[in-house]
């Protein structure tokens, strides 16, 4: 159930993020065509409207894992690990320099989210 | 990373540990939900709390969407992580809600997380030659748009 989650949470937002960079600086977009070109720039891409369904299959995962299990195991455990998987994907699939630094913070702040669970 | 940047980042921070609060308030005001009535939910996106924390929810998106237009995922994650700080503040603070040790350290370690992420670049840029991973472009701020 938590594989779910963070693989459908992973996968839209990787899918997301992928579609704003192909979409481009959203303020200069927004300077020429206005907020109604902005939004219209975005949501007329493919990859953003896939990423949107991975979202929220990401979303009912949690619900339908929340209806089975603890909010203090399952919140915590999906996002905390969501960190490290959106920094591998990100390396392979976005190719984002993920340098040691990106890497101390994904990894600190996965331990964090997962402390607050206490 | 330009202030009008940083400041897009603290608006995606405040509205999604705002909006993720005020909808907590909203649902407890309203009560347990039962499965049998689903259409309660549709009854609790009226109430004040619930209808603010959506259009909070709407605006954290929308932030978060310019950001990665402008930013790498592996920056702005991080780089917005103080939400996750500022929840537990509101629900210690205005939610009186008992707060351990443990997530004050959790705090703790966020907070780092953020630090470090925050002090490297932001952008991967891919036009120029040569492995992606090899070349990382920091937008040089003139003085000129430094006063803009």
């Amino acid at each position: 159930m938590i594989a779910a989650i963070v693989v459908t949470a992973t996968a839209g937002d990787i899918l997301t993020a992928s579609a704003m960079r192909q979409v481009g600086d959203l303020d200069v977009i927004r300077e020429r065509s206005g907020i109604l070109g902005a939004a219209a720039a975005v949501v007329s891409n493919g990859r953003f409207g896939l990423g949107v369904v991975c979202l929220a299959l990401s979303f009912f995962s949690l619900l339908f894992a929340f209806s089975h299990r603890d909010l203090s195991l399952i919140g915590p455990a999906a996002t905390s690990l969501t960190f490290v998987t959106n920094a591998l994907a990100a390396k392979w699939f976005l190719h984002e320099h993920v340098d040691r630094r990106r890497w101390t913070a994904a990894i600190f702040v996965c331990v964090g989210v997962a402390l607050l669970a206490f | 990373m330009t202030f009008r940047r940083y400041l897009v980042l603290g608006v995606i921070t405040l509205t999604a540990s705002c909006g993720d609060t005020f909808l907590s308030r909203g649902m407890k005001s309203i009560g347990p939900v039962s499965l049998a009535h689903p259409g309660e939910l549709i009854h609790a996106i009226f109430s004040p709390w619930v209808a603010s924390g959506i259009v909070l929810l709407i605006g954290f998106f929308a932030s978060y969407l310019t950001a990665l237009s402008w930013a790498d995922l592996t920056y702005v994650l991080p780089a917005s992580s103080l939400g996750y700080v500022i929840m537990t503040l509101l629900a210690r603070f205005w939610l009186h809600e008992h707060v351990s040790p443990t997530r004050w350290l959790g705090v703790v370690f966020i907070t780092a997380g953020v630090g470090f992420v925050t002090r490297g670049p932001s952008y991967t840029d891919h036009s120029g030659g040569g492995p992606a991973e090899q070349h990382i472009a920091v937008p040089v701020e003139t003085p000129e748009e430094v006063r803009q």
